[in-house]
């Protein structure tokens, strides 16, 4: 081989190794926060130092955020979200709307007020990409399951689902009462969502189910009668029919829980400090009953008649 | 010297600066290799060797690789998503190939309405080319969104609501026009001299189109057309948001279940595998159309 290769050879591959070496980052060592006996979710919060933005508590969830979620009569100025009661979306900085509350309470308990909560727009799916996150925490309806905590940490849960079936007045899938008899019909879900895998795991209807992107799509198909009834949960559904989004729409029943209770989480990063600050919020709240009270307010006590699985 | 096949590597030649120019660096004019091609193929096996041992090592031992295998070349999750995806992929097969057959039969016609001369044919090569500049504009997601829940919002009586229909249908929209525009170019690159030619033999326009061009002319652009086969093949993903699921929902559906990436994975190989046969099958198809016509002279 030529002198003149090797040298250039040799040459390159120092110059890849030099370029390798300095974009190799060192991964900080963080140390877990648990809060000793007696102490509040406040204390436990200002001894976590991996905020996001210091000083404040960084939020995030989807965008569109639909109602009874997120509510809110107008968008505060500057918001992303576009807050339109009569589309069912709202604004997070509203405070409005079940999900918004919660986390306002929960930044309250930890000891943030409400000037300190920033809100920023993240895809569902980029909330569980690996890597650092640029939010404290994602709050979005995300249910938990084991599967989805080995990639993410969860709080705990703050709210217990039910699913229900949402059709068009005046057709005959309004008759069902049983799970066998909406063997026959199509149905639609949301992607992301946990009403699809029941719909897949439980009631196994003879057609394969259409997914969609998001709840607006899902009403749209229900609308051009490609689906004959979407699956979603509970107060979504209430929603949907209030609002009249789906012209003559009427919530047939409500499904049972099959295995464990679904519970919705908040998503932290893996190994984030704040998870047990944030449990201890969940734990302070639900104890003062001041969730219970949120629930009543923003979760209209909902009596669906139950469609039997059998 | 045998006539019909160009000369190959190990005919004799007459020339010996022929012989030269066809012999290459590695293999001389007789077929056996060059002391100065061995040293060539090593270089470069070492150099690739090298090289991919270095990416690798840089890949392995960033600090992130961990999670990044977990997430994204996760061995279990694989196992476990591979045959749904599989399953719901044989959907993008089918949309594919029902669209590339109405693809290649609407944008030839609408080549062939462009081509047409004459200012009484204005209004048709007018509506032509207002088709292809409509449909190459327009977004493919847009115009499956807008016909997969418009049409059959419509609710009119014989309009079919199935959202795989309507999936092909926007899709051969969108892609004829793509399509016809190639066409066009092939036809345009036949030289006047051909249907000069067809003409002074008696041939009628229409005739010397189809015997004389249009054969010439497909053969011309098979690259670009496979091109945009390919281009098919991938934006049948785009179909999932009217709610039909095929392989790239169904990898959607399971990571978002699990939190995790490699069902992405997966469904990229899958697609992965069926490009690289198809473009080996066009260039053995366009070598063997090289071949044919050039036939006797130099390569």
């Amino acid at each position: 081989m030529r002198r003149s290769t090797v040298r250039k050879l040799m040459i390159g591959l120092a110059v890849f190794g030099l370029l390798a070496a300095a974009c190799a980052e060192e991964n900080p060592v963080v140390p877990a926060a648990s809060p000793s006996a007696g102490e509040t979710a406040a204390d436990c919060a200002k001894g976590v130092t991996t905020y996001v933005n210091q000083g404040q508590l960084t939020i995030a969830t989807d965008n569109p955020a639909f109602a009874p979620w997120f509510g809110g009569k107008a968008s505060k100025p500057g918001s992303p979200w576009k807050a339109k009661p009569s589309s069912g979306t709202g604004d997070p900085y509203s405070g409005e709307g079940f999900e918004s509350a919660v986390a306002y309470a929960v930044a309250g308990e930890l000891g943030f007020g409400d000037e300190q909560v920033t809100w920023g727009p993240v895809n569902f799916n980029q909330s569980y990409k690996p890597g650092p996150k640029d939010f404290d925490f994602f709050i979005g309806q995300v249910s938990y399951s084991p599967v989805r905590a080995q990639a993410v940490d969860f709080s705990d849960g703050y709210y217990n689902v039910q699913q229900a079936l949402v059709v068009k007045k005046g057709t005959p899938i309004t008759e069902v009462t049983t799970f066998a008899d909406l063997r026959g019909y199509k149905l639609g879900a949301q992607i992301g969502t946990t009403s699809y895998s029941y719909i897949v795991d439980n009631i196994q209807p003879d057609e394969q189910p259409n997914v969609y992107d998001n709840s607006n799509d899902v009403i749209a198909a229900l609308n051009a009668g490609q689906i004959d009834g979407i699956v979603v949960d509970a107060p979504t559904a209430y929603v949907i029919v209030l609002i009249g989004e789906v012209p003559q729409g009427t919530v047939v029943g409500q499904f049972p829980t099959i295995g464990d209770q679904e519970h919705f989480g908040m998503i932290f990063g893996k190994e984030n400090p704040l998870v047990t600050c944030v449990n201890q919020a969940i734990a302070d709240l639900t104890s003062a009953g001041t969730l219970d009270a949120i629930q009543a307010k923003w979760l209209k006590a909902l009596s669906y008649p139950t469609i039997a699985q059998s | 010297m045998s006539g019909g096949q160009p000369p190959g590597p190990g005919d004799r030649l007459p020339i010996e600066a022929e012989r030269e120019r066809r012999g290459s660096r590695i293999l001389g004019p007789s077929g056996r290799a060059r002391p100065e091609g061995r040293r060539a193929v090593l270089i470069a096996l070492m150099s690739t060797v090298v090289f991919f041992t270095v990416l690798a090592l840089v890949v392995v031992n960033s600090p992130g690789w961990p999670e990044i295998k977990r997430s994204f070349f996760n061995a279990e999750r694989f196992r476990e998503d591979l045959p749904g995806i599989a399953r719901a992929f044989v959907l993008n097969v089918k949309l594919f190939l029902m669209a590339e057959v109405f693809i290649l039969v609407l944008a030839l016609f609408i080549a062939v309405l462009r081509s047409l001369p004459g200012p009484v044919f204005f209004p048709i090569r007018a509506l032509a080319v207002g088709y292809t500049d409509l449909f190459r504009g327009i977004p493919t997601i847009l115009v499956i969104y807008i016909l997969g829940f418009g049409a059959p919002a419509l609710q009119l009586r014989g309009v079919p609501k199935s959202p795989f229909i309507w999936a092909v249908v926007a899709l051969v929209l969108v892609y004829s026009a793509y399509v016809a525009e190639v066409y066009r170019a092939g036809i345009e690159s036949i030289h006047a001299s051909q249907t000069a030619a067809a003409r002074s033999l008696g041939l009628s326009r229409w005739q010397t189109l189809r015997f004389v061009v249009i054969p010439q002319a497909v053969r011309r652009v098979i690259p670009p057309l496979l091109n945009d086969f390919i281009g098919l093949q991938k934006d049948t993903a785009l179909v999932a948001s009217i709610g039909v699921v095929e392989a790239f929902r169904t990898a959607q559906i399971d990571s978002s279940a699990t939190f995790n990436f490699t069902p992405y994975v997966a469904t990229a190989l899958l697609f992965v595998v069926i490009t690289i046969p198809l473009a080996r099958f066009t260039d053995a198809l366009i070598a063997r159309d090289r071949r044919r016509r050039q036939a006797g002279a130099a390569a």
